[in-house]
C-alpha cells in the first residue's frame, strides 16, 4: 500500500512538476501535497479530470490553525486549508494542503469543481474565519445566530465568551460574559519517546 | 379563489419528522418546494475543540455521542486514526470483535432508520418490530461494555475487554414473575456468543417480516418510488457515500475497496440500487442488514474457536491488568502515567475512515507529538448528505421533504458535532 502511494507521488511529480509548484510527502500510507494558494483552482481542476488521477470526490475540507507554529519552514502561515480527495475510479486518496495568510485569510472556493465543498467551506468560514472567494452563500453554519468570533481558532477560549440564561424580569433569554473559569485538568505535554525515533 | 402565492415555511427544529433538531426554511409554491435551506448547528457541541483539550483516550466517549445510533462505528474511526499515527496493529481477536460490533451497530442503525423512516411516511407497525430487535442488540452492547448506548468499548490497541462468558439474565421482580423471567432468559443461558448466535438465526426471518410489511406495500411505494432521485454522477459530485451512493448504483464500499481490520476475510455482498430513489435506498439498506447478519455469523464462528488477547500488551499505550497493577511496581507506574497524562502520539497527520452505516465516517488527526491532538476533524457522512437536501427536494411536494430527510438517515449528533 505504501508503495502504491510512493508511485502515485512519483506520478504527481512527473506529470505536474512543470505546471505547478508544490511539495509532496508520503507518510502512513497517505500522500500529502502542499500547493500554492494561487494555483489551487487550476490544480484541483487538473487532478479531477486528468487520467490516472481522477479525484472525482471531495471527501472533506477543513481548516487548521497553526498559530503556535506559524512562520516555521513546514508551516509558513497561520492557517491551512486541508482537502481530502478520493478517486472512486482508481480507489486512491490524496490530501491537499494550502496555507493561508493570517491577515487576509482568503482562498478560492472549489465549489465549482466539487459541489460538496459547499457546507465544508461554510463550516471552515464559521469556525476559523477563512473567506472562500466565489462561494455563493458564505454564511455561518454551526454557531448560533448572531455569534461573534471564530470559535475553533486556538486563541478562542474553550469555555467561550458568553453564556445565556433566561431572565425572569426581562422575560427573555439574555447573554452575559461567562462566569466560569477556564481550567486545565491535564496539561499538554510533548514526550519525545525513544520508541518513535526509528522513523527518522 | 385567491391566487396561489409563494410561502416561506419554517419546518422544525421541534418537529417529529425533523429527526432531531433540523430547522428547515422552505420556500413553497403552493405545495411544491422551490428552495430548502437547512439551518443546522442547534446540537453543536464543539466536539473537535473539546478533543483538543483532552488526552486521546478521554475523547472516545465523545465519539459515541456523535452519531448516537451507531456508536461503536464512530469510535472505530477515531481509534483507527490513533492506531495509524502510533503505528500499531491490534490483536486479531480484537479485530474480529470490532468487525462483529461494527456489523451489530450497522443493524442497530438500520433498524432505527427503518423505524423512524416508516413513522415519518405513515408506516407505524414497522417501528414496533424494529425496536423489538434493537432491544436484543442493545443487551449485547450492555453485556460487553456496561452501557446500552455510549459504550466506549474500542480503545487504541484493541477493545476494552473480552466477550463475557455469561450473558446477563433477567431477575424476577414484582413486575415479572419467575415463570415469565425464565421464558425471557431462555436464550441467555450461555455466553454472549451463544446469545448472538441465536439472534443471527432468527434475524433473517425478521428482515423478511419487515419486507412483507413494506416492500410491496402500495402506500410505501407511493411515498418512496421516484422520490429524491440522484444520478450516480451527481451522487459522487455531491460527496455521497454509503447507502446513499450505493442506492444510486455506484458499487463503492470501504469494507471491500479499502478493507480495514479483517473485512478482507469476510464473505459478503454489496447491494446496489438502480434508480437512485428513496425506494432503492430502502432496498439497499434492507439487504445490508442481511449481509451484516452474514458477517456476524462468520465472526461468531471464528471467535468461538480462537481465544486470545483482545488488547495490545504494550503498557505504554494500554493499561496493565488490575492484578499486575497491585503487585508490580512497573505496572503501577504505567497505570498511573496512562490515567493521569495519557500517552503521547508521534508527530504527524493521519486520516482513517470506516464504512459507517451512514457512509464514510472519517477522522483526521494532526498530532504535534503531545498527549492531546492538535486538531481533530470529524468527517461525518450526514453533514454531506444534508447539504444536498435542497437538490433532492427541489420540485417535490412538501410531504416528500419528510421522505427525503428519512432516506438520508441523518442524525444530528454527527451533523452538528
Amino acid at each position: 500500500m505504501s508503495e502504491y502511494y510512493q508511485q502515485l507521488n512519483e506520478r504527481f511529480c512527473k506529470v505536474l512538476a512543470d505546471k505547478f509548484t508544490f511539495s509532496s510527502k508520503v507518510a502512513m500510507n497517505e500522500l500529502t501535497i502542499t500547493i500554492e494558494k494561487t494555483q489551487l483552482l487550476d490544480f484541483c481542476q487538473y487532478i479531477k479530470e486528468a487520467e490516472y488521477f481522477a479525484f472525482d470526490q471531495l471527501i472533506d475540507v477543513c481548516a487548521v490553525d497553526y498559530v503556535e507554529y506559524a512562520g516555521s519552514f513546514s508551516y509558513p502561515e497561520r492557517f491551512a486549508v486541508v482537502y481530502h480527495l478520493l478517486s472512486v475510479k482508481y480507489n486512491q486518496r490524496v490530501r491537499l494542503q494550502v496555507f493561508v495568510n493570517e491577515d487576509e485569510p482568503r482562498i478560492h472556493s472549489v465549489i465549482s469543481i466539487w459541489p460538496s465543498a459547499n457546507w465544508f467551506e461554510r463550516e471552515a468560514f464559521d469556525l476559523f474565519g477563512i473567506i472562500f472567494d466565489g462561494h455563493p452563500d458564505l454564511r455561518r453554519i454551526l454557531t448560533d445566530y448572531g455569534f461573534i468570533g471564530h470559535p475553533f481558532r486556538k486563541d478562542f477560549p474553550l469555555i467561550g465568551q458568553v453564556e445565556m440564561r433566561y431572565d425572569d424580569e426581562k422575560q427573555r433569554v439574555v447573554y452575559e460574559p461567562v462566569s466560569i473559569e477556564a481550567r486545565v485538568n491535564i496539561p499538554r505535554v510533548i514526550r519525545d519517546y525513544n520508541r518513535y525515533r526509528h522513523d527518522e | 379563489m385567491a391566487e396561489i402565492r409563494n410561502y416561506t415555511m419554517n419546518f422544525g427544529p421541534q418537529h417529529p419528522a425533523a429527526h432531531g433538531v433540523l430547522r428547515l426554511v422552505l420556500e413553497l409554491n403552493g405545495e411544491v418546494v422551490q428552495r430548502a435551506d437547512p439551518h443546522i448547528g442547534l446540537l453543536h457541541r464543539a466536539t473537535e475543540k473539546l478533543a483538543e483539550s483532552k488526552p486521546f483516550n478521554q475523547s472516545i466517549g465523545y465519539m459515541d455521542r456523535l452519531d448516537y445510533v451507531s456508536m461503536m462505528c464512530n469510535e472505530h474511526a477515531y481509534v483507527m486514526t490513533i492506531e495509524k499515527l502510533l503505528g500499531i496493529t491490534v490483536p486479531v481477536r480484537a479485530q474480529y470483535i470490532r468487525v462483529m460490533f461494527d456489523e451489530i451497530t450497522r443493524i442497530l442503525n438500520h433498524l432505527m432508520w427503518i423505524g423512524a423512516h416508516g413513522l415519518d411516511i405513515g408506516a407505524m407497525t414497522i417501528f414496533l418490530y424494529a425496536f423489538r430487535e434493537r432491544e436484543d442488540l442493545m443487551d449485547v452492547y450492555e453485556a460487553v461494555s456496561g452501557a446500552r448506548m455510549h459504550a466506549t468499548y474500542y480503545r487504541p490497541g484493541g477493545v476494552y475487554r473480552d466477550l463475557p462468558e455469561l450473558m446477563p439474565q433477567y431477575q424476577a421482580s414484582k413486575w415479572h414473575t419467575q415463570a415469565e423471567v425464565n421464558k425471557l432468559n431462555e436464550n441467555r443461558q450461555g455466553s454472549l456468543l451463544d446469545f448472538l448466535d441465536d439472534f443471527t438465526q432468527r434475524f433473517d426471518t425478521y428482515v423478511d417480516e419487515y419486507e412483507t410489511l413494506l416492500t410491496e406495500n402500495r402506500i410505501w411505494k407511493q411515498r418512496t418510488v421516484d422520490i429524491g432521485i440522484i444520478t450516480p454522477e451527481r451522487a459522487i459530485a455531491l460527496g455521497f457515500t454509503g447507502p446513499m451512493l450505493r442506492g444510486s448504483g455506484v458499487e463503492w464500499d470501504l469494507r471491500k475497496k479499502q478493507p480495514y481490520e479483517v473485512y478482507d476475510k469476510m464473505d459478503f455482498d454489496i447491494p446496489v440500487g438502480v434508480n437512485g430513489d428513496c425506494y432503492d435506498r430502502y432496498l439497499v439498506r434492507m439487504e445490508e442488514m442481511r449481509q451484516s447478519n452474514r458477517i456476524i455469523k462468520q465472526c461468531i464462528r471464528w471467535l468461538r474457536d480462537n481465544p486470545g488477547s483482545v488488547m495490545l500488551e504494550d503498557h505504554k499505550l494500554t493499561p496493565p491488568s488490575r492484578e499486575h497493577m497491585k503487585e508490580d511496581m512497573e505496572s503501577l507506574i504505567h497505570h498511573f502515567k496512562l490515567f493521569t497524562e495519557g500517552y503521547s502520539v508521534p508527530e504527524g497527520q493521519a486520516y482513517a475512515a470506516v464504512e459507517h452505516p451512514k457512509g464514510e465516517f472519517g477522522t483526521y488527526i494532526i498530532s504535534e507529538g503531545a498527549n492531546k491532538p492538535y486538531r481533530l476533524k470529524i468527517r461525518a457522512p450526514g453533514f454531506v448528505h444534508l447539504s444536498a437536501l435542497h437538490e433532492m427536494v427541489e420540485g417535490h411536494m412538501l410531504a416528500d421533504v419528510v421522505a427525503v430527510i428519512g432516506t438520508q438517515d441523518i442524525v444530528f449528533g454527527e451533523v452538528d458535532r
